[in-house]
């Protein structure tokens, strides 16, 4: 098949989130967020600087994790408000022309079907990509304007893949968008499914999982059986996205987290003789991997069903 | 008729399609020649589009198989959209682009050099005349300049055979007029097939060589618009009006005494004589005025098929 089409249509794609108001209305909010948190992390750093603890290390990764309380990090808005982008940009990928009318008009083109689908999931994927990519070297920038700091090659890593998780992050929510763009025929209800879902496990889902851990908790106090309510309440909270990723990008941006296991245990870092230095990128990188592989996952199982069912529909002119 | 009989371009045959219970298309059979416009007529519902869905490939046939072109749009549907171009009964345009935009990026979708399919969608434009609109964004359109937009759009790959569902919904008595002998023309210069599907038998019958009568999934009949009538109602009466000077009762008498006669009678409304037979008999009626020496000013035979055919299957129960 003729790979020519697909990034005919990659190109389109691109073009008209380039043109449309909500793509700018998105990167409008997010760039805010950014840099009110950017300025809220540099007040706080240069705080902290002053108050002579010279040997901090890794300073430079604290403008994407540390907040003076005003205003969240970097790294909690980019957790709240990455489902919002790729919600945004998925939620009518395939609704929207099919109730234009111009899907048919595409497919009678000699396009295999898939192309289009897997065109819209690139083209977004791309534009969220440039987008996450130029919001951290412009932060990585105005740090180093702003505060002197010099950013070593290790921390660079560090914060290049904290982006390409964040974009696996909102690739996720991408998918589901259009999912549920495939799934429903209006783009409004899609897009409320999707925020629904967003809500659920960025507002409720805590709470549930709170009301579970209640009514779970161990009756008699040993250390096994909390080590048991322990793990069975961490698996339920990895049942989140949201959970997943907070995990991933805390082993990279916090390098001294040494595990994502048990915090009893964690805790107890003395009595195992584990050392209270940071680790290396790569054995952070290691230390998150099963959340890494769970996200991909995730985002590959939404995408598959949405692939299945596009597949599958009956293209009539808007219906 | 331009095409010769031999060359069948679009063959189906026993052409099935169910949805669960409902037989939307009952193992249609026909064939369209070469440079033949083709008509398919009936009222809503009747599986039109199911049809030319299967023969684009679109639409998966329950039963029986298709033929376009010599491939099998099942099995490759995309060598069938190389080669036939398909106008959807209520065709969409992205509206925030322009014509040329629109047109540009379907030649794009068929692989047409970028120079070449500029050239060729001026020309084309110019032909469906929406050369003046054409740098207007294709939301500022009517809904005839849409529809001769399409057309434009379904030839910009040269097609073979083009396809129309519809053409002529929605619009105005001139613009169906217009767009018809638009169509008319275009097929004839580019010596394409034109298969269209209406249920405005008026509208489309006469630029038709061959239409064909297709109710409830069932193709009941197919020729030219005369031998329909025929094939559907072989017991129907003909009805002749004729205007004479010089009658007499004894022409009068000897019309009147002929074998496939029914009735004659005189209307003086419209100063002619009205008569109702059982085969076209107008060469006979002629004959015998001339023979006694009347001079015939008119004759006309009526075209009652038509209607007939109109009131049965359009506007009755069957619609």
């Amino acid at each position: 098949m003729n790979k020519r089409t697909f990034w005919v249509i990659v190109r389109k794609e691109v073009a008209d989130y380039l043109h449309s108001w909500r793509f700018f209305i998105l990167v409008g909010i997010i760039m805010l967020t950014c840099l009110g948190s950017l300025y809220t992390a540099l007040s706080a750093i240069s705080s902290s600087a002053a108050a002579a603890d010279a040997r901090i290390e890794f300073l430079f990764l604290r403008l994407f994790t540390v907040s003076n309380g005003t205003v969240p990090s970097f790294l909690s808005f980019i957790t709240f408000l990455g489902p919002l982008l790729g919600i945004g940009l998925g939620f009518d990928a395939i609704n929207s022309e099919r109730n234009k009318g111009t899907l048919s008009r595409i497919l009678a083109q000699p396009v295999p079907r898939d192309y289009v689908i897997n065109a819209k999931f690139v083209a977004a994927l791309a534009v969220i990509g440039t987008l996450f990519l130029a919001l951290g070297l412009l932060v990585m920038g105005l740090g180093i304007i702003v505060t002197g700091i010099e950013l070593s090659f290790e921390e660079f890593l560090r914060i290049i893949s904290y982006l390409l998780m964040s974009l696996v992050y909102v690739a996720f929510w991408l998918n589901l968008a259009i999912l549920f763009s495939v799934l429903f025929k209006q783009p409004a209800t899609a897009a409320l499914a999707g925020i629904a879902v967003w809500l659920f496990f960025s507002v409720f889902y805590n709470m549930i999982v709170e009301l579970l851990g209640n009514a779970l908790a161990p009756s008699e106090v040993t250390l096994e059986s909390l080590l048991n309510y322990e793990s069975i309440m961490m698996f339920l909270m990895r049942l989140s996205p949201s959970y997943l990723f907070g995990e991933v990008t805390t082993t990279l941006l916090y390098p001294t987290v040494n595990t994502l296991g048990s915090s009893i245990l964690a805790s107890q870092n003395e009595m195992f003789m584990i050392p209270d230095t940071p680790l290396s990128f790569l054995q952070s990188l290691l230390v998150s991997w099963p959340q890494l592989t769970a996200m991909i996952a995730a985002t590959l199982i939404c995408f598959a069903i949405s692939y299945y069912i596009f597949m599958r529909q009956e293209i009539r002119s808007r219906s | 008729m331009v095409g010769t009989m031999e060359d069948p371009v679009i063959t189906l045959s026993g052409l099935t399609k169910r949805y669960g219970e409902l037989v939307a298309v009952d193992h249609l059979s026909l064939t369209i020649n070469r440079g033949e416009i083709f008509g398919l007529l009936g009222p809503n519902g009747a599986g039109k589009s199911t049809t030319i869905l299967m023969m684009l490939g679109l639409s998966e046939p329950s039963e029986g198989t298709a033929n376009v072109c010599g491939v099998n749009p099942t099995r490759e549907p995309i060598l069938v959209k190389r080669k036939v171009g398909y106008l959807a009964d209520d065709v969409g345009f992205y509206e925030d682009m322009n014509a040329v935009e629109n047109l540009m990026f379907t030649a794009r979708l068929n692989l047409i050099p970028d120079d070449e399919a500029r050239k060729e969608a001026d020309r084309l434009l110019e032909q469906v005349g929406l050369s003046e609109a054409k740098h207007k964004k294709v939301g500022t359109y009517s809904r005839g300049m849409r529809q001769r937009l399409g057309l434009a759009d379904v030839l910009i790959k040269r097609p073979e055979v083009i396809i129309l569902d519809e053409p002529t919904l929605g619009l105005d008595p001139e613009g169906v007029k217009e767009l018809m002998q638009l169509i008319r023309r275009l097929s004839r210069q580019e010596g394409m097939t034109v298969l269209l599907s209406s249920h405005q038998l008026h509208q489309v019958q006469e630029v038709c060589d061959r239409v064909g009568l297709f109710v409830k999934g069932k193709l009941l009949a197919q020729g030219d618009v005369g031998s329909l009538a025929k094939q559907l109602f072989p017991d129907e009466k003909v009805e002749i009006r004729f205007r004479l000077s010089g009658s007499t009762d004894e022409l009068m008498n000897q019309i009147r005494g002929l074998e496939q006669t029914i009735d004659l009678e005189f209307d003086a409304k419209t100063d002619e004589w009205v008569m109702h037979s059982h085969t076209d008999i107008t060469h006979l009626v002629a004959e015998l005025a001339v023979k006694n020496g009347a001079r015939l000013l008119s004759l006309k035979q009526h075209d009652y098929g038509l209607d007939e055919i109109y009131l049965r299957y359009f506007e009755g129960g069957a619609a």
